[in-house]
Formats: structure tokens, C-alpha cells, sequence
């Protein structure tokens, strides 16, 4: 089959692998019918995620058709021929974490639990096409796929609902969502997104629905922040205005109640200086990660208010405001999304229309063009948002 | 040299103790064990893998068995790697998981043999039992050890760092762990 590889940093190459088969006794074969470009694959993509290997098949959101089952899986749940999203992160069902629904911190479907308690103390989760730090899980910007623990983690899709409007249960739509959830909206609350792309869209959608009074926009991409004000939110482009400032003024100087930051370990910041600190720790490994937007938010929130953290951390950051964090009574709240935990919920958003997912994608290239696709969303050329690839 | 490892395991206590005291059971969890078979009166026969393909057999005696509670075993007669091992269950305070603790010591011979089997035991050779617990908790929480793409052949995933890429498994890959 065709599936997209990385291929060294900043390489990926759709080569011909082998067709997927069933290793475990509860696995899936699903055909793949959608699949997405997600900004956490850039992370892998610019080598900032370890343990990526020459040939590692790439993509965790993707959906598609059940075409081989497991001797073991339920058939009450699954079957061939359904048609299913399937979640990034791979969760057992059975031990403490997924009882009590920390699907991305699963004890059990990380192969490589050794080498990621490692790195960040305790073990997660098996995510798809997500380094070997993950598990080594093939991904799905492929023509097919391998789903471990199948009667437990894909979402069957029984209406008549595009692909378009239900793959992002994969990922973006829930992480997003789980953002705004953390943050535990009330309906006074002014909130503050960092990031415009995708992830933040939605938990600016998130933030919506959960009935915010005030939805506020930081990004720099005059089109990004273009599609906000469509949505009714507020912006700031940190280019030009100073974030801080204009937080203030927005808020009669209290500060958002509530600040999501969906950036991630790979902010830019406004100050060229700041950026070339962080830029250059990171390029000599004292630092791995650059947390502009992160310090800002906690900077920001209004004294005893929720910092929201979905944007993907890997490793360590420097210069943390510890002091307005603790002095100030933040509560820092964060995690790779819980998807299987919020999926039939915003499903039932989807098909009522209170969220329309389909309003991120500017871009639909067959698979074969996999490598335009991760160009023209790295450098955010043609104004490009989500980009969706069909085998 | 002692080893000393933990984990907690979302299954009963009676259950836990069962599955280990069927001492069949390690070498399926356990990687450098190949082979465990009972040999009557409470003796036990144990095959593992040596560095350098070599293998190392040895009979063992259960020496303490309290149901529910802890097992203990002891290597007996001559052998090249003279061994012990204790394993208690105790219950988790959430009040539906066992703690499973595993102390073993093995006694390093002199020699070649020795040296040899201390490299592969590594510069840290809790890591191994520590992966060998998350692999018991694998089959006793879902039924089998956890296959990917990248770590394919259970056992052994962090043997083979570098892995083979996270890439679908040629079919003749496949045949060497399809689920039976």
C-alpha cells in the first residue's frame, strides 16, 4: 500500500509498505477512506520529537472502513464493513487510567512504556504514527490500518454524516474541546486562546458552546484570525499589538478568566530577541521546547484562573513564571486529549449543528501529495489551515 | 545481584497469585525466560536465555506459598546462575487492584559466564523485570502482550532499540508472532 514516511527532518515520502495485518488478538484492519495533517505532526516532521525512525509510517486522525477483524474483538462492537473514526491515542479499556477515562495516559498499549517512563516519569499511552516514544505504531496517512484494541477505541459513525464533518473526532475537535472542558467555562468568563490553527479554532468552538461570554483570539496569521471573527470571536495579532496590553484593555484590566494556550512546544514570539533566546536553547538542547506562548498565558489569566494546556509539550522549558503562577493562585490543567472520553458527545454536537468541523479544512489533496501538504501547512502558504488527504 | 521491581495490576489478588503460581505462565511475560514446566512436588524446571545463545537450565523449589499472599522460590542442585525469586501481592488501597512486588537475586558465577550474563542484565538491571511486571499487567489486564508495528516480538521490545520502523510487518514478519 501507499503510506506517508518520514524520511529524515523535514522529509516525509509516500513510499509502497507492506498492507497492515493482525498482531493482536483484538486488532482491526481499517481501509482509509480520510485522513488529516495535524500540527502535532510538524513536531516530527521539524525533529523535535525523539526517537522518529527512517520509514515510521505517519497520521493519527483517520477514519475509515473496517475490512479485518481479530479473533477476539466483541462483535457486538465492532464489525467488518462499519464505518469508524478512529482516536489518536490507543487505550486497553481495562486498567486504572482508562477506568477512569485518561485514555492518553493508558498503562497498557505503549510497547515502549520503558523508554517513555524515561522521559516523563511515568509511561502514556500508544499513540498512531507518533514516534517510537509512543509505541512504534504505524500511522494512518495510509491506505490502511492496524487498530489495537478495536472493540474499544473506534467510534462507529451510523448516520449519513460526511467523512469531513466526523474525522476530526480523531484529534483536533476533542483536543480543542478538552481545552475549553479544562477550563471550566462558566458563563461570565472571557477566555483566551493562544493559536489560531485548527486546535485552537475548536477550542474556541469548545469555549462557544460551553456558553463563554467572551472569546478572545492570539495568533499572527491575518487569515487564521480572520477565520475567528467569522466565528464572532475577538482577535489580537501578536505582531502588532502587544498580547498583554491588549488582554488588559479587553478585560478592564482583570485578565481573561480563562487561557488556553494551543501552541505547543513550537511558539514564535512577537519579541525577535525572546524568540532567538529560546530558539537558540533549543537548537543546543538546554532547552527542548519554546513556551512563549505558555509564559504568556500564565502572565495573563486573571488572579485564581485556569491556564488550559493542549498545545503539545515533549521536554523541558526554561524561564517558567512560577512566581505569578503560585502567587497569583493559578491552576495549571493540561494533557493529551482524552478523545475516547469526549467523541459520542460531540458527535451528537455535530449532528445537531452546534460545531461545524468542516469550517477549518482549506485543503484536499490526494494522499500522493501528503509531502505539499506538510510544505504548504509548515510554512502556512496558500493561507492554509487543515489539510485532508484521501487515499 | 538483586532485582527489585513493582506494579499494580487491576485484577483480584486470588487471581494475580493464581496466574503466577502456575509458574507456566512466566515465561510469558518474562523475557529471558523460554521455557517453565512443573515437574511435581513443588520442583519446577526453568529454561532461559544466556548471552551469546547459550542456553541456562536449572530446577527450583518452592520454598514459601502463603494463597493469595506471596510465593517464594529457590534454585536447588547444581546450576551455572544459582537464583531466587519472591513475589508478593498485596492489595491496592483503591481497593480492586493488587500490588504485585518482585524481589530476585541471582547469585553471578565467576568467569566468562558471569560477566557475560551482568552485561546483559545492562547498567541497570531492575529495567528488565520493570518491563517484565508492564508485560503481566498486559496479559492479566487485556489478554495478551501489546504488539506494535516498531516493537512487534513482545518480549524482547527493549532488546531491539533501535526498532525496526513503525511500518506494517512484511507477511513473512507477520508469520513470526501471528496471534495463534
Amino acid at each position: 500500500m501507499k503510506a506517508t514516511c518520514w524520511a529524515g527532518r523535514n522529509e516525509v515520502e509516500v513510499r509502497d509498505v507492506p498492507d497492515p495485518g493482525i498482531l493482536n488478538r483484538r486488532d482491526a484492519i481499517i481501509k482509509i477512506t480520510s485522513t488529516a495533517i495535524c500540527g502535532s505532526d510538524l513536531h516530527l516532521l521539524d525533529g523535535y520529537v525523539p526517537t522518529m525512525q527512517d520509514g515510521d509510517v505517519m497520521g493519527h486522525e483517520f477514519m475509515g472502513q473496517v475490512v479485518e477483524v481479530g479473533p477476539d474483538v466483541d462483535p457486538a462492537k465492532l464489525r467488518i464493513g462499519d464505518r469508524v473514526v478512529v482516536p489518536f491515542p490507543i487505550a486497553c479499556g481495562a486498567c486504572s487510567a482508562c477506568t477512569a477515562q485518561l485514555y492518553s495516559c493508558c498503562e497498557n498499549t505503549n510497547p515502549n512504556a520503558g523508554i517513555a517512563e524515561k522521559t516523563f516519569g511515568h509511561p502514556v499511552a500508544g499513540i498512531f504514527g507518533y514516534s517510537h516514544l509512543t509505541g512504534g505504531f504505524a500511522g494512518g496517512q495510509a491506505e490502511y490500518a492496524r487498530v489495537p484494541f478495536a472493540d474499544v477505541n473506534p467510534l462507529r459513525i451510523e448516520s449519513d454524516l460526511s467523512d469531513e464533518q466526523v474525522l476530526f473526532l480523531s484529534d483536533i475537535l476533542p483536543t480543542g474541546y478538552m481545552g475549553a472542558d479544562m477550563a471550566e467555562i462558566q458563563p461570565t468568563d472571557v477566555v483566551a486562546v493562544w493559536g489560531a490553527g485548527p486546535v485552537g479554532q475548536f477550542a474556541m468552538d469548545g469555549a462557544r458552546v460551553l456558553g463563554a461570554a467572551q472569546i478572545i483570539a492570539i495568533d499572527k496569521e491575518p487569515y487564521r484570525l480572520q477565520m475567528a471573527t467569522d466565528q464572532g470571536y475577538t482577535t489580537i495579532n501578536f505582531d502588532e499589538e502587544p498580547v498583554l496590553d491588549r488582554l488588559k484593555e479587553l478585560t478592564g484590566g482583570r485578565g481573561p478568566d480563562k487561557c488556553i494556550d494551543a501552541v505547543g512546544l513550537e511558539a514564535t514570539h512577537g519579541s525577535a530577541l525572546i524568540h532567538g533566546y529560546d530558539r537558540i536553547k533549543q537548537a543546543v538542547r538546554s532547552e527542548t521546547d519554546r513556551p512563549h506562548a505558555l509564559r504568556e498565558a500564565v502572565m495573563a489569566c486573571r488572579s485564581g484562573g485556569i491556564v488550559s494546556v493542549i498545545g503539545v509539550y515533549g521536554g523541558f522549558i526554561d524561564k517558567f513564571p512560577a512566581g505569578a503562577w503560585m502567587n497569583r493562585a493559578l491552576t495549571l490543567k493540561t494533557g493529551q486529549c482524552h478523545v475516547q472520553r469526549y467523541m459520542k458527545p460531540l458527535l451528537q454536537r455535530i449532528e445537531r449543528g452546534e460545531i461545524d468541523p468542516t469550517r477549518v479544512i482549506t485543503h484536499r489533496l490526494p494522499l500522493q501529495e501528503a509531502p505539499r501538504g506538510y510544505d504548504v501547512f509548515k510554512h502556512k502558504q496558500e493561507n492554509c489551515e487543515k489539510v485532508v488527504l484521501k487515499p | 545481584m538483586d532485582l527489585t521491581a513493582t506494579t499494580t495490576i487491576r485484577r483480584p489478588r486470588s487471581e494475580v497469585y493464581a496466574f503466577w503460581h502456575r509458574f507456566e505462565n512466566l515465561s510469558t511475560f518474562m523475557a529471558h525466560l523460554d521455557d517453565v514446566r512443573s515437574t511435581g512436588g513443588g520442583r519446577t524446571h526453568w529454561t532461559a536465555t544466556a548471552p551469546f545463545g547459550r542456553t541456562v537450565e536449572w530446577d527450583a523449589d518452592t520454598d514459601e506459598d502463603v494463597p493469595d499472599e506471596k510465593i517464594g522460590w529457590r534454585s536447588v542442585g547444581e546450576t551455572d546462575v544459582p537464583n531466587q525469586g519472591k513475589v508478593f501481592f498485596v492489595p491496592a488501597p483503591d481497593g480492586v487492584s493488587t500490588e504485585v512486588h518482585v524481589v530476585m537475586a541471582y547469585h553471578l558465577p565467576g568467569g566468562e559466564l558471569g560477566k557475560a550474563v551482568a552485561k546483559y542484565f545492562g547498567e541497570e538491571p531492575n529495567q528488565q523485570l520493570d518491563d517484565d511486571l508492564r508485560r503481566l499487567k498486559q496479559v492479566l489486564e487485556t489478554g495478551e502482550v501489546v504488539r506494535s508495528d516498531g516493537a512487534p516480538y513482545g518480549k524482547k521490545a527493549r532488546a531491539e532499540f533501535p526498532q525496526r520502523p513503525a511500518q506494517p510487518l512484511s507477511p513473512e514478519e507477520r508469520k513470526e508472532v501471528a496471534p495463534s
